[in-house]
């Protein structure tokens, strides 16, 4: 109750959340995958986070009492609620919600007042996510982030956008949009600014930025035709040369590509320093190092902050100091100035954000390598509201979380549903078809060799059980298709009607998400989501 | 004949003596197959660009042999050295026994 | 997410008997090395209609490129002219599924080396 928040919060100040002791003469300042959430919320981190392959039990793939004993956190603690699921629902009562853009404002303003050259690189997913953000097509967190002056992004769930809107914004930004791996596809010549050189603490500061190699083929390519992406190894490679040559003394990788791609990325790519990585969402309290690079992962939905202090000596990295600052909005006073511009983005939205739609008495999240509340709350909505015997949801990593008791708004729903491509299909496929799309996506996210994997989770599926042996290879990860609702296997020759969102392709039909699992909502008043119970894993 | 085909190239318009240039090449050229069907489930007849040829000053640069497996606008990028000034010649062979071809000069800088 | 008509198919033992064919009519039956020749592709394609590769082979005289699970492997063969100025070529291919794509270069001394990689070529949807 109320005692126990306040006496979890005095134990908490902001000075403690701050402190820092400044090393070296260069520092860099991390934010990630905001997903347009631009007020403080609920995320509870993944239960499940396999690793197959070399990367078994490697971080990020440790969660929960692993997580905690691996760190050295105490349950319990403001960082055990912050960065694992144990204890979710009790200690997001003590502990509160976390992140808030105006919140974030006042961390790097304390940060830049104890070094006041130092460098905020925004590492993309920003301008998606949100009620707001749909509604502007990101014009509030284009006005949000510009007063928090980043120096740099790089870019994914952006181009969903559209290229004119993305390029459009694009012109207007006072730092560049980074890109080295976008490409136009007639004359393979390079699309965007590949890096940018910095002085800072009398060091030459190369960041590259990296978007999110998958971009055409895990999002609606036709939304940015004429782009490719693509890990190019190989152009990383030559971009790090030019920088070197160019006489950078520190080479900062901003990525997109997900924690594993980096983390093979720096064991094959000589003289990059720091990587600081996304499009994961994995919050990790200290780097990674492969041989000599760090591997920052700074989290998602403005949970955390990185400060990351250097001490960069002729064209050497010499040490480093870290911290993974996590955002706890109750402790953490917001900055007046960037709290008004939230609410001036809020106020033309204000009733529809704020209209009830019922409420839950479940606890809804979605993070995990499968099943999430969320999605079976979605799934049961496809399958209810479109008369469907199967429904997919997709193994997104976005989506704020919400406790039981909670009422769920329209900004609730569409935290986890706000996309440019969210008709709700509803097709005929053979059950064939159903294993080969679970396959595709199974070897999207566990192919042993990280390059050939899209860093999603798996396609949630209500209606329908399985079993994935995570080990084995593509064709045969997946077995024990079961029709849930008579119990009888999944007939590869027999046609089921399957509903979904978020198709990829350009034609698709069908009412937006939102408001089939609006009319759910609104019918069940209050929501109920049962274990899921469907999906067995085995073989990591 | 196939229709609406439209060789264009990227190449430098003047180089140093002896240096190596980069060439991009792209035609417009549905490069049909053989293996697909139309509505009524008659196979499509095969008809693409089979070889594509670069020369300088009548010596080789590059000469490509095509399957259908190359994608629809055949693409082509390679590096060429330019001895001197002179022209150099595109030349696209297609099925249908058209022969396309384009030139570009290149002056010595 | 992913409602989409689907035709992955994964190379046929014929396919790859066939490439096989391809490489020892190229080289006269004669075994391949390795090292020499640098084969570039994506790892996933964006487009199975449309895979960008590149072949770099330093003195060769000509490299031939199979996709070695189409239903024909055939996909070029690049012969190096006097003024090529490097035996290096990029284009643009076609995939039928996920495959090996095989670059085999026949060297001016008259060996043979190769390389491939796999390409996938995946459905797509979902993401972080
Ligand atoms: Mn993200
Ligand atoms: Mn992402």
């Amino acid at each position: 109750g109320n005692w126990a928040k306040l006496a979890a919060q005095q134990a908490l100040t902001q000075d403690q959340l701050l402190e820092f002791d400044t090393f070296g003469n260069v520092t860099l300042m991390h934010v990630t995958d905001i997903h347009g959430q631009l007020k403080p919320i609920y995320f509870r981190e993944p239960e499940i986070n396999l690793g197959v392959g070399a990367v078994n039990g490697l971080p990020p793939h440790v969660t929960g009492e692993d997580f905690l004993k691996m760190f050295d956190i105490k349950p319990g603690t403001p960082e055990a609620y912050a960065l694992t699921y144990v204890d979710f629902v009790s200690l997001a009562k003590s502990y509160g919600r976390m992140g808030g853009l105006d919140r974030v404002a006042t961390v790097l303003n304390a940060i830049r007042a104890d070094r006041p050259d130092a460098l905020l690189l925004d590492g993309g997913d920003t301008w998606h996510g949100s009620y707001t953000c749909l509604k502007t097509e990101a014009q509030d967190m284009v006005n949000v982030m510009n007063a928090l002056k980043p120096d740099a992004m790089t870019s994914h769930w952006e181009f969903t956008l559209g290229i004119d809107r993305v390029n459009e914004i694009v012109e207007g930004l006072d730092f560049p949009f980074l890109g080295a791996n976008i490409f136009d596809a007639e004359w393979d010549e390079p699309a965007y600014e590949p890096y940018q050189m910095f002085e800072r603490g009398g060091a030459k500061i190369a960041v590259i930025g990296q978007a999110f190699p998958y971009m055409p083929i895990a999002n609606p390519g036709w939304m940015f035709p004429g782009l490719s992406f693509g890990v190019r190894e190989e152009r990383m490679y030559e971009v790090v040369q030019e920088v070197r040559d160019a006489g950078a003394d520190l080479v900062v990788v901003l990525s997109h590509n997900g924690f594993d791609v980096d983390r093979k990325m720096a064991g094959q790519v000589p003289g990059i320093d720091v990587i600081l990585t996304g499009h994961t969402h994995d919050a990790l309290p200290e780097p990674v190092l492969v041989g000599n690079t760090l591997l920052i992962a700074s989290g998602s939905n403005g949970k955390f902050v990185t400060r990351l202090d250097l001490d960069v000596q002729n064209g050497q990295m010499m040490g480093f100091r870290h911290k993974l600052i996590p955002i706890f909005s109750d402790v953490i006073e917001p900055d007046a100035d960037v709290a008004t511009l939230i609410d001036e983005q809020r106020a033309p939205y204000k009733a529809e954000l704020e209209e009830v739609l019922g409420t839950t008495d479940t606890l809804l999240y979605r993070r995990g390598n499968f099943n999430g509340t969320w999605d079976d709350l979605i799934c049961n909505a496809l399958i209810e509201e479109r008369e469907a015997d199967i429904a997919l949801s997709p193994g997104f990593r976005w989506a704020p979380s919400l406790l039981p008791g909670d009422p769920i708004t329209r900004e609730d729903l569409f935290n986890a549903t706000s996309m440019s491509y969210p008709a709700a299909y509803r097709s005929e496929m053979t059950g064939e078809t159903l294993n080969v799309i679970m396959e595709d996506v199974a070897d999207n996210l566990f192919n042993p060799d990280p390059y050939y994997q899209q860093g999603g989770d798996m396609v949630r599926v209500g209606g329908m059980g399985y079993h994935i042996d995570v080990s084995k290879p593509q064709g045969s990860r997946i077995t024990n298709m079961t029709l849930l609702k008579t119990g009888e296997p999944i007939d590869p020759a027999r046609s089921y009607v399957v509903s979904g969102w978020a198709s990829v392709n350009e034609d698709t039909e069908g009412p937006a998400i939102w408001d089939v699992v609006e009319s759910y909502i609104k019918r069940m008043g209050t929501v109920h989501v049962d274990p899921n119970k469907s999906v067995k894993v085995t073989g990591p | 004949m196939a229709e609406g085909v439209k060789p264009r190239v990227k190449a430098p318009k003047s180089a140093s003596a002896g240096e190596t240039v980069v060439i991009k090449t792209l035609i417009s050229h549905q490069m049909e197959s053989g293996q697909r069907k139309d509505s009524d489930g008659n196979v499509i007849p095969r008809s693409i660009i089979n070889r594509f040829t670069c020369d300088y000053n009548g010596q080789n640069i590059i000469d490509v042999t095509l399957a259908p497996a190359i994608s629809t606008n055949p693409y082509f990028e390679f590096e060429a050295v330019i001895p001197d000034a002179g022209d150099m010649k595109f030349t696209w062979y297609d099925d249908d026994g058209s022969v396309y071809e384009e030139t570009k000069s290149v002056a010595i800088a | 997410g992913a409602g989409v008509a689907v035709t992955l198919m994964l190379p046929a033992r014929g396919a790859l008997a066939a490439a096989e064919d391809r490489i020892a009519e190229f080289t006269g039956g004669a075994a391949t090395g390795e090292g020499g020749i640098t084969l570039t592709t994506p790892e996933i394609a964006e487009n199975g209609n449309t895979v960008p590769i590149e072949v770099d082979a330093p003195g060769a005289v000509s490299i031939m490129v199979l996709a070695s699970g189409n239903p024909t492997p055939d996909v070029c063969t690049f012969n190096f002219g006097p003024l090529a100025g490097a035996q290096r070529a990029s284009t643009r291919i076609r995939l039928a599924g996920t495959q090996d794509v095989v670059a085999v270069a026949k060297m001016a001394d008259g060996s043979f080396v190769q390389a491939q990689n796999t390409v996938k070529v995946t459905i797509g949807g979902c993401g972080g």
